[in-house]
């Protein structure tokens, strides 16, 4: 590992203003950011320490939501009450995630902003265009079986690993950021980007962007959610595909639903035709299965990763079917 | 860069001069000799390193030890109390819950951990009621702790020894 200073802020602002000054990351469970730097994917000057900016609180808003800190612990998070009750979907998809012992380290933001899990990407004898842009993918054309069926480029072929921020982008999170300019909100599902042409940039925060906390908006009575996750062991493994549903269903009709897919996309993949097909149709299987259909007609699979698809269409089409049945 | 850190190991208050890239699991092996926490991968994805940072189980090959200047550190030698092991050492010797040995420590204190979060009412990914009473089925013991693998394949003594101390 390359030698770096660490600097441990006492307030937000400092925080970013130190990231602002110099090659910069922050530092908050480590259990990213750690293992890339020992694999030498990330090499900074400086490491920021934020766990002492009393970000971890998780506090119910005035509106009826939940205003999640941005170094609240993903074991913390997933045990709190509001979200025990209110977004089982968030707790299931955070209690999937990694182990027992990685969840009591990692936070909401280290969650979030953890990079890709592509064996090419944390091998730094292969080319990638995301760790060194212009050398080339070695996924595509390699082995290629984790990598995306949905909105991937020529450049770049990644997922994006994280349970929890599939739940969020069901959940219509809003992500705080302060920056060197001030604090703006960033809608989840935009803080991850596609890859394109610039697949070294996996979201649309600069280096001295601090994520300061998450807003959960509330969920009209009646909502129904749960996160369902497909992988090669029963626990303790990433995603080969995973699906957040939040769902309600009034007299047998959809009338609110939001769906995102994990595993599939260099971002949290909200399916949005799914979507419109559910919305106001009959809650029946022929119906479930129209709309995964309509989402994956822009799957692209590659030669490895051919088996996402149905995949994808029969977890959809079960959670579907067992949320609107009154499961889980 | 170094930088000097605190730490409570075990019941003994110990300083010791870290550079910035040691990991807590250096710093307790190479640093302080307490080698009874294990390096199996480094990177997150075998548990046995596991400790208890603050009461709370965690791996220390993915966190820097200068970030925890002032923790308290709990590692299996330090689990037992008045001279006698802890209940679940006891439990993984009367149940031959190992083999080698390499992952053991790694295991009870995962194990304990883990039995307090199950105390504390915190469902699993495995638990059908998020909001109801928690009941360790071995269903539970083996989800809560899919964070310790053991090459030697001690799996199903692990989980009647965690039994005997959750009964
Ligand atoms: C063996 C293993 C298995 C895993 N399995 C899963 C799994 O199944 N599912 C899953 O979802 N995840 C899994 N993970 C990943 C784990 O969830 C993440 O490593 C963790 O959530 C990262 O959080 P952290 O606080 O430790 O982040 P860190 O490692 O501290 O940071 C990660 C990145 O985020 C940046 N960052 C952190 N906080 C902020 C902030 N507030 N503002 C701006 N930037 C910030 C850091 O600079 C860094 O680049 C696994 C990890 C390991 C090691
Ligand atoms: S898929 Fe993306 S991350 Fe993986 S090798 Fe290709 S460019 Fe790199
Ligand atoms: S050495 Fe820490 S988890 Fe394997
Ligand atoms: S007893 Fe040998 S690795 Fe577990």
């Amino acid at each position: 590992m390359i030698p770096f200073d660490y600097h441990r802020a006492t307030d937000v602002a400092g925080a970013v203003a130190t990231a602002d000054a110099r090659e910069a990351v922050f530092l908050a469970g480590g259990t990213n950011l750690v293992d890339r730097m020992k694999l030498g994917v990330t090499s900074p000057d400086v490491v920021v320490d934020i766990g002492g900016l009393a970000l971890d609180g998780v506090e119910e808003l005035p509106d009826g939501g939940l205003r999640i800190g941005a170094t609240a612990r993903n074991s913390d998070l997933a045990a709190h009450p509001v979200v025990l009750r209110d977004y089982p979907v968030l707790a299931r998809a955070l209690l999937s995630g990694a182990s027992g012992q990685l969840r009591n380290l990692a936070t909401t933001g280290g969650n979030l902003l953890q990079r890709t899990r592509c064996s090419y990407f944390q091998d730094v004898s292969t080319p990638c265009n995301k760790r060194e842009p212009g050398t080339g993918c070695s996924a595509i054309g390699g082995y290629n079986r984790q990598h995306a069926v949905l909105g991937a480029s020529e450049q770049c072929v990644a997922t994006h690993p994280s349970d929890m921020a599939v739940a969020m982008a069901a959940l219509d999170a809003r992500v705080v950021v302060r920056g060197p300019a001030g604090e703006r909100v960033v809608p989840l599902v935009d803080l991850h980007r596609l890859p394109g042409d610039e697949p070294d940039r996996d979201t649309v925060l600069t280096r001295a962007d601090l994520i300061t906390a998450v807003d959960l908006p509330p969920l009209p009575d009646g909502t129904r959610s749960l996160y369902r996750k497909v992988r090669d062991r029963a626990s303790f493994a990433f995603a080969l595909v995973s699906v957040a549903v939040v769902l309600r269903v009034d007299g047998g009709v959809v009338r609110d639903v939001r769906v995102a897919l994990g595993g599939v996309a260099h971002k949290p993949w909200r399916a949005r035709r799914a979507e419109e097909v559910l919305l106001g149709s009959p809650a029946e299987e022929e119906v479930f299965r129209r709309a995964a259909d309509a989402e994956l007609a822009a799957a692209r699979p590659l030669p490895d990763n051919g088996f996402k698809v149905p995949l994808v269409r029969n977890t959809l089409v079960s959670a579907l079917r067992d949320l609107s049945l009154g499961e889980r | 860069m170094d930088g000097d850190v605190e730490l409570d190991v075990d019941g003994r208050s110990r300083t010791l001069r870290v550079d910035s890239r040691t990991t807590l699991l250096d710093a307790l092996r190479e640093g302080l000799g307490v080698t009874s926490v294990k390096k199996g991968c480094d990177h997150g994805q075998c548990g046995s390193c596991t400790v208890l940072l603050g009461g709370r189980r965690v791996v220390t090959c993915l966190t820097f030890a200068i970030a925890h200047d002032g923790a308290t550190v709990t590692t299996a030698e330090g689990l037992g109390a008045g001279g006698r092991p802890h209940p679940v050492q006891e439990a993984f010797v009367e149940r031959d819950a190992f083999q080698c040995g390499f992952c053991t420590p790694g295991q009870v204190c995962s194990a304990v951990g883990m039995l307090a979060e199950a105390r504390d009412g915190r469902p699993s990914a495995v638990t059908d009621d998020l909001t109801g009473p928690v009941e360790l089925s071995d269903d539970e013991v083996r989800e809560r702790m899919s964070g310790n693998l053991c090459r030697c394949g001690a799996y199903g003594n692990i989980v009647d020894a965690i039994q005997d101390v959750a009964r």
